[in-house]
């Protein structure tokens, strides 16, 4: 019983360490500006809303140190939805309500931005979503966007596009799909689908796979017997990893693989163990800074990024935190033209054009609260274990 | 727990229907009303599956799957045929009673472990369904456009919301707090010491069980729709099975053998899990399991045993 | 490319499942020592197996101990944990009544988690295959030596199980408190040790089930409850309480999911592996090789 009690001391002192964790209040003369951010920092879509969150709390830092936003410090509240839409809707509420911030970034995941678009539209609320889904920014009843709803990742029809864009220019015509059952492959599987005949391709086999399945042999194994020409995969996670080695000791040469651009971190290419060579995928500019070329527009913010947050966090970048990046930064160039009126936020984003940001240059316009075109993506291939330009 | 007590009853409701004007005038709590509607929406279930679990003693880690099917038909019917919502709901309590039935039937002749596992492979099915049926659920982006709830044409927002869902959990508290009152109850608590002895005696035994195991099914397709139209927002992951096994911690953390606990443990788990725990950041997982299981060491009757425990305490003292 | 012909995919499909279905196998193996003793079901089996893997990067990966070591570092490690678990979470639990117990498991299985998360972040770690990545092809299927291991490491648990259940006074006291507790208390065998010792085996086990399946698939934090979730399947569907069983429902279930996903449809495969479980359960409801008289005394 003796060591049951030193348990429970112990477990208080944490709880009550947790308690003491108050936010530090920026000491500044002007009122600090507050932006809300709601990111899926654990639980199942953390690897969105963990870089998410690293990268906002970076770069806030950096524009404090700075001195701010015409001199006004700059407040990010970041709450964890864990992925979960209930979650979810009640961290934005109470963004608005009782921190009564300028405007919200995020949520990570496409479903749970979907879920509050009631939310910011009735308490009108600027929000930029950081997922990637167009339904964020259509609504389908009328075809235009919803008035409060910006998001700053390119859609999947993008990155769709980059990839059967290199698939004729190769001459393929026949593919195979695969992707996982989570949000983020069911909306890649949805554009490639639904795009494949605009590019005139056959897909010959549509295959899925669990998160947490420890294999993916079996459906390799189908799409072997199908004879593809290429083969596109749509997951996130540690099966994209896998995948590729299954696909290795398949010996399905002959078959070229492309990945999503969630494939967008080095760190991956390392796991894979060799796998990954010869693999193309659609990336932003802020994933192979150094690989573009000086007169590249985004190439000095994208190259400031990848030093700093290496430098400060010791990994590499993913694909995702420069979401969180163009978001914070869109909401602060607002700020410092409007200052801290929702209103005056929504439009002023809404006009900008020439945005420079990590994952393309931004024009948004009343029809478009994206604001991304097809030069948002670089097609890059596995080269000798680092990105290359693919050509 | 067993004698009928209004006064308790009264002094509850009133706390409930005075909080969102309490907490409306506390800054450091104005959002509570808010977090309340789930917990309340949460409470329904649970009034169900403490019936089916404290007093029937049947295990269901599948409950997350009716309240999925309730808020999907709910869901679908109002959104996709235009159906009123009303109707809907009511319509999908049905169903998911039906539904019920049809499941519990053979699982409910399973025993302890084997039905906690074949109510767990329901709700995983439900739930693989839900992600691949795009077509009818927008699959794992979820489906929106359900519309909002009104009465006469008064439009329900959040405050009137607050008081529709916990009004239902009142009379959902009520009805079930009878059902244990009456012969059926009686039954019921006899198949939990022994289905043998119960059979002996007369009672219905596979009879019985399917009708609780159809009610709170029913419970949980009406919070589902509750949840459905208050958050004009569904996806698949709300009903996993990570939310069954909530379910099962907030009734063991009220306390298994009492209604009312069932109603606390919502509360409890509700309000630690989207509001208090959440300074721990990445902690809160690990902070979770350790209240999770200093309430199991120190109180294994749950929240809602406590006042027995100081009872039997003082009893004890000389 | 060459083609594949359909006798080469449906021997990939076996080869494939029953990799799969012995680590399910080796997961509901851990199920069912902690389940004979104290009729819990662990779900935190699942974390043994996530925390296998992880100690194992970090001894062998990251510190450079050598195979043989770290591989005995880690189960060790883990088997402290499961000791720590039933002393801290499963003992002091003054009336347990079954639903209590399992709640407790699940308390632990977050605490584990989030303590795994804590130490290793959230990205996936990989390890070393243990003899190299260069696949085998066997009559127009394709294997990794790994999957080899994996299936060896099962035998070798196996094996080394049956041996001490039936040769070691241990192990007979073990098997004694399985079939009566009580029974084996009044002869003299101390039941709380008892406990200990399953908790500890099932670690153990878990932790040997997380090396080993780490340089297939990788290994991050949350993975256990996945795992779990299989492995509890699989016991369930051979039986519980039976060894057999418990490799019997972990192949099969892995040999639906493969021929499943490679033959029907990849989305629905853990569908129909429940699907079947619950066919099985209908006809016969305690499992494949699930005793009717033992589940009898068993309060749960």
């Amino acid at each position: 019983m003796r060591l049951s009690k030193l348990f429970i001391v112990v477990s208080i002192c944490l709880i009550g360490s947790g308690w003491a964790m108050t936010p530090a209040i920026a000491a500044g003369e002007k009122e600090a500006y507050k932006v809300g951010a709601v990111f899926s920092v654990t639980g199942r879509a953390s690897f969105l809303g963990d870089p998410e969150k690293k990268t906002v709390e970076m770069v806030a830092e950096e524009i404090n140190k700075a001195g701010g936003i015409n001199g006004h410090p700059l407040e990010v509240i970041v709450y964890d939805d864990e992925g979960d839409a209930t979650k979810c809707n009640l961290a934005v509420k109470k963004l608005i309500t009782k921190d009564k911030v300028c405007a919200v970034m995020g949520p990570s995941v496409s479903g749970n931005s979907i879920a509050v678009i009631p939310v910011v539209e009735e308490n009108e609320v600027p929000l930029v979503s950081c997922a990637a889904s167009y339904k964020i920014v259509t609504n389908e009843e009328t075809g235009k966007p919803f008035k409060w709803v910006f998001k700053t990742p390119q859609s999947d029809s993008l990155a769709v596009d980059s990839i059967y864009t290199h698939m004729k220019k190769k001459g393929i015509s026949k593919i195979a799909i695969l992707s996982d059952t989570t949000g983020y492959g069911a909306s890649g599987r949805e554009e490639l689908v639904r795009m494949a005949k605009d590019f005139g391709l056959e897909i010959v086999a549509d295959e899925t796979y669990g998160p947490k399945d420890t294999d993916m042999m079996a459906q390799l194994t189908k799409i072997k017997g199908k004879a593809p020409q290429a083969v596109v995969n749509w997951s996130i996670g540690p099966t994209q990893v896998t995948i590729l080695r299954n696909f290795k000791d398949l010996a399905m040469t002959g078959i070229i693989f492309y990945q999503s651009h969630g494939f967008g971190s080095r760190e991956n290419i390392k796991l894979a163990a060799g796998a990954a060579e010869g693999v193309f995928c659609p990336l932003g500019a802020c994933n192979i800074a150094e690989l573009l070329p000086d007169t590249h527009p985004q190439k000095a913010v994208a190259m400031q990024y990848m030093n700093s947050y290496a430098a400060k966090y010791k990994e590499p970048l993913s694909s995702f935190g420069g979401h969180g990046w163009d978001a914070l930064y869109l909401v602060v160039d607002a700020l410092k033209a409007v200052g801290c009126d929702k209103a005056a936020i929504r439009d002023h984003i809404e006009k900008r054009k020439g945005f420079v940001g990590q994952h393309g240059v931004f024009n948004f316009s009343p029809d478009d609260h994206n604001g991304l075109g097809n030069d948002a993506f670089s097609m890059v291939v596995v080269k000798d274990g680092d990105w290359a330009l693919a050509d | 727990m067993l004698r009928y007590r209004k006064y308790p009853v009264l002094i509850v409701s009133l706390i409930i229907a005075f909080f969102p004007w309490v907490a409306a005038h506390v800054p450091a709590i104005d959002h509570y009303p808010d977090i309340m509607i789930f917990a309340g929406i949460y409470a329904i279930i649970t009034i169900g599956l403490s019936l089916l679990m404290g007093y029937t003693g049947q295990i269901s880690l599948g409950h997350a799957a009716f309240y999925g099917i309730g808020a999907y038909a709910s869901a679908i019917f109002t959104s996709r045929y235009g159906w009123n919502p009303w109707l809907s709901m009511l319509l999908g309590t049905v169903l998911t009673s039906l539904i019920a039935i049809v499941v519990g039937g053979p699982a409910l002749k399973l025993k302890g472990h084997y039905l906690a596992m074949a109510t767990l492979a329901f709700g995983i099915i439900v739930f693989i369904i839900f992600n691949e049926e795009a077509g009818f659920t927008g699959g794992p982006d979820g489906m929106t456009g359900i519309p909002g709830l009104s009465i006469f044409g008064f439009k329900l927002n959040a405050e009137r919301y607050y008081y529709l869902v916990w009004g239902i959990a009142l009379l959902v508290f009520l009805f079930t707090t009878n059902i244990i009152q009456s012969s059926a109850g009686r039954a019921l608590r006899a198949i939990h010491s022994s289905e043998a002895a119960a059979m002996a005696m007369g009672v219905n035994v596979p009879g019985c069980k399917i009708v609780v195991f159809a009610y709170s099914a029913g419970l949980a397709s009406l919070a589902g729709s509750l949840y459905a139209h208050y958050m004009n927002f569904l996806n698949p992951s709300t009903f996993d099975i990570f939310f069954g096994i909530k379910l099962l911690i907030m009734i063991s953390l009220g306390g298994i053998h009492y209604i009312w606990g069932a109603v606390i443990g919502a509360v409890i788990v509700t309000f630690l899990s989207y509001e208090w725990l959440h300074y721990f950041e990445e902690l809160e997982i690990l902070v979770y399991g350790l209240i999770l299981l200093m309430i199991t060491v120190f109180l294994p009757q749950g929240l809602a045993g406590i006042p027995e425990m100081i009872k039997n305490r003082f009893k004890a003292a000389p | 490319m060459e083609q594949i012909s359909l006798s080469g995919q449906l021997l990939q499909y076996l080869i494939t499942g029953i990799t799969i279905g012995s680590l399910y196998a080796m997961v509901a193996i851990g199920f069912n020592i902690i389940y004979d003793v104290t009729e819990i079901i662990n779900f935190a089996q699942g974390e043994f197996v996530a925390l296998g893997g992880l100690t194992m990067a970090s001894l062998n990966v990251t510190l450079g101990i050598p195979l043989v070591f770290a591989f005995c570092g880690t189960v060790v490690f883990v088997t402290l944990i499961g000791l720590l678990m039933d002393r801290l979470a499963i003992r002091p639990i003054r009336q347990p009544s079954v639903v209590t117990l399992i709640i407790a498991t699940i308390a632990v299985s977050f605490i584990l988690r989030g303590a795994a998360m804590y130490f290793w972040g959230k990205d996936p770690y990989d390890l070393p295959p243990f003899s190299g990545r260069t696949p085998i092809n066997i009559l127009g299927g394709v294997i990794q030596p790994q999957y080899l291991w994996v299936i060896a490491f099962l035998v070798i648990v196996v094996v080394l199980l049956s041996f001490f259940f039936d040769r070691t006074i241990a192990g007979k006291a073990m098997r004694a408190c399985a079939d009566n507790t009580d029974a084996a208390s009044l002869v003299g065998i101390n039941v709380n040790r008892m406990v200990l010792m399953s908790f500890a085996l099932s670690a153990a086990i878990g932790a040997v089930a997380g090396i080993i399946i780490t340089p297939i698939s990788l290994m991050e934090y949350d993975r256990g409850a996945m795992l779990a979730v299989k492995g509890f399947s699989a016991v369930i569907l051979g039986g519980l309480g039976s060894f057999p069983g418990a490799i019997l429902g972990g192949l099969i279930l892995g040999l639906i999911e493969s021929f499943g996903a490679g033959l029907i449809s990849s989305g629905y495969k853990d569908a129909f592996a429940l699907l079947v479980l619950l066919g099985v359960l209908f006809f016969k409801p305690s499992g494949i090789l699930g005793n009717v008289e033992i589940s009898k005394i068993k309060r749960f």
